[in-house]
């Protein structure tokens, strides 16, 4: 029932689907001074037999921070999560196309998961500290890819803390239970859980839409410190938020990527009609 | 909309109320007059025999000529057997709600749980005669000193009786743990035994210690197979391949004997049933304490 009435809308707006080409080789345009991290080619998604991407076309600039906008539902959140291939948890999905990150294929056959998710760290719409102390939070991830020296995992944590502008809050506690930390700084050791395995790529998944305004703008404040090193991709509903702390944006709609490109002129200057309607709140 | 309920609807709405009351009175009141008759009599036990006998002799020997009131002979074959049975239905059974939760196919699982519980309903006699007639004549293949009655056969089939609890209990526990965590561990890397050892069993190990002392509640409160397989032979040891008497085979010893109403041999009951009582319900409360504890988590 549901996938019958999202099929319709999608196959109702084909006249994008002539510009939406062009708009992806601008985009590429844009950005070919840049180096290119991720690149998805066709990607289609399916869950079960529910399309969920509608063959999908994404070239991700590294060490800059791309946002997924679009209204609940429009694949922004699928697409970040086959980025480290978190969608393969998930029962009787399947994808085709392909994404590489640093041209190496992450979907093709023997590429090891534990590897890939290594490199891409992932930080989640709701903070999942594991119910352990701050120190263990931030060491588990070292920790199970064979760091054991107290020293370096000290070391660790103290900068992968530093880096999520945490540490000063925390230092003196770092052995109480992670659950007694507040939301926004729960997010916070998240970051900087995800942080300590090195990784190049950082995905998030809606990481301030729990939070409340304070907690947002650190967060803000910390993706803008955070887009020198790594490429960072956020998935968000909030607009404002797209507009401050990305470089490039893409608007998903119904499963297809609608219109990329630079986040200034996405927002100032949109290409697409159902773009400029979705960012000036008509519709979402 | 709201129209105000009709005095006959109230009266109906006040019985209702009232014989819900009184049912679940009932277990409340049971629990008292428990507690009441077993202090009673107890008293009158202690009319006679100073506590101090109680807690430092180490005999126990009330039915003899020569009397001795050390508790102590019954609660070392409680705590043996219960230790066996723990020893083998923790591990076990975790093992087993770690695999139905985590590993095993739908099909597997539909398999396994009617299995698991299949073993709960076996009566607990049954598995008395199981140790006595099948796991002592196998021991004494291992152990040929092993005596026809002994602490290591009952604490075995004690442990098969409780693993089924001790399973679903974790499973429950392992259950309830949140897929954000599991993803969170997955995102950093984690293979599938990692996730599990860093983020669930963390996250449930309120629930699985909740899971051990029901458990062990349960196995210390267990009657028969201990009756029938472990002996009737009060002494102080830790020799699981010798006999022992637990406290609740003590209890049944005297109460099918012909000891008589009213005699100190008759109150020695109430005595260990009291132990007893105090045992399984200490541990039900610490059971409940970590239960609170651990709920705070996960808002």
């Amino acid at each position: 029932m549901k996938s019958s009435v999202a099929h319709k809308e999608i196959e109702a707006p084909s006249p994008t689907s002539e510009t939406k080409t062009k708009t992806e080789e601008d985009a590429r345009v844009d950005v070919a001074t840049k180096k290119i991290k991720i690149n998805v080619q066709n990607v289609e998604l399916f869950y079960g037999t529910f399309k969920a991407l509608h063959g999908i076309n994404i070239a991700i600039p590294a060490r800059e921070v791309t946002a997924f906008i679009g209204p609940s539902g429009c694949g922004k959140s699928t697409l970040l999560r086959s980025i480290n291939r978190m969608n393969d948890l998930i029962d009787g999905v399947s994808l085709t196309g392909s994404i590489t990150i640093d041209d190496q294929d992450i979907y093709a056959q023997g590429v090891d998961l534990i590897e890939l998710r290594k490199r891409v760290g992932m930080v989640f719409q709701k903070s999942n500290p594991f119910p352990k102390s701050i120190y263990d939070n931030v060491a588990y991830g070292p920790r199970i890819h064979g760091i054991k020296d107290k020293d370096v995992l000290d070391d660790i944590v103290h900068k992968s803390l530093m880096r999520a502008d945490l540490w000063r809050e925390v230092q003196d506690r770092l052995h109480t239970s992670a659950l007694d930390l507040s939301g926004g700084q729960q997010q916070r050791l998240c970051i900087a859980r995800a942080l300590a395995v090195n990784p190049e790529v950082l995905l998030m998944d809606e990481p301030a839409s729990a939070l409340d305004p304070r907690s947002t703008s650190k967060i803000e404040d910390l993706i803008g410190e955070l887009r020198h090193d790594y490429t960072i991709v956020i998935v968000t509903h909030n607009m404002q938020q797209a507009a401050r702390v990305s470089d490039s944006t893409a608007f998903f709609y119904e499963g297809s990527l609608v219109e990329v490109g630079r986040t200034k002129e996405l927002f100032t200057k949109p290409r697409e009609k159902q773009t400029e309607d979705y960012i000036t709140g008509r519709f979402g | 909309m709201k129209s105000h309920p009709s005095t006959k609807v109230r009266a109906k709405e006040v019985g209702i109320e009232l014989a819900l009351a009184l049912c679940s009175s009932v277990s409340i009141l049971t629990t008292g007059g428990i507690i009441a008759v077993l202090l009673l009599e107890s008293f009158r036990f202690f009319e006679e025999v100073s506590p101090s006998q109680l807690l430092f002799d180490t005999q126990w020997t009330p039915l003899f000529l020569d009397k001795h009131f050390g508790i102590w002979p019954l609660i070392a074959g409680t705590l043996l057997t219960s230790a066996i049975a723990l020893s083998l239905s923790v591990p076990a059974g975790l093992i087993i709600a770690i695999y139905v939760s985590e590993f095993a196919t739908e099909r597997t699982r539909r398999f396994l749980k009617p299995i698991l519980e299949l073993l709960a309903g076996i009566p607990t006699i049954v598995y008395g005669y199981f140790a006595l007639l099948f796991i002592t004549p196998a021991l004494q293949f291992v152990f040929p000193s092993i005596g026809s009655f002994n602490a290591l056969s009952a604490g075995i089939a004690m442990g098969i009786m409780i693993l089924p609890m001790m399973a679903s209990l974790s499973e429950d526990a392992i259950y309830t743990v949140p897929r954000s965590l599991r993803e969170g561990a997955y995102a950093l890397g984690a293979s599938k035994l990692q996730m599990i050892i860093g983020a669930v069993l963390p996250a449930a190990i309120g629930g699985i210690t909740a899971a051990v002392i029901l458990s062990a509640a349960r196995a210390i409160g267990e009657t028969m197979i201990v009756a029938i397989a472990a002996g009737q032979q009060p002494l102080l040891h830790f020799n699981p391949l010798a006999p022992v008497e637990t406290m609740t085979a003590y209890i049944v010893q005297v109460s099918l004997g012909d000891t008589p109403h009213g005699t100190l041999e008759y109150h020695t009951l109430f005595v260990v049933a009291m132990m007893l009582f105090l045992l399984t319900m200490g541990l039900n409360m610490i059971s409940l304490a970590i239960r609170e504890r651990f709920k705070r988590m996960y808002r």
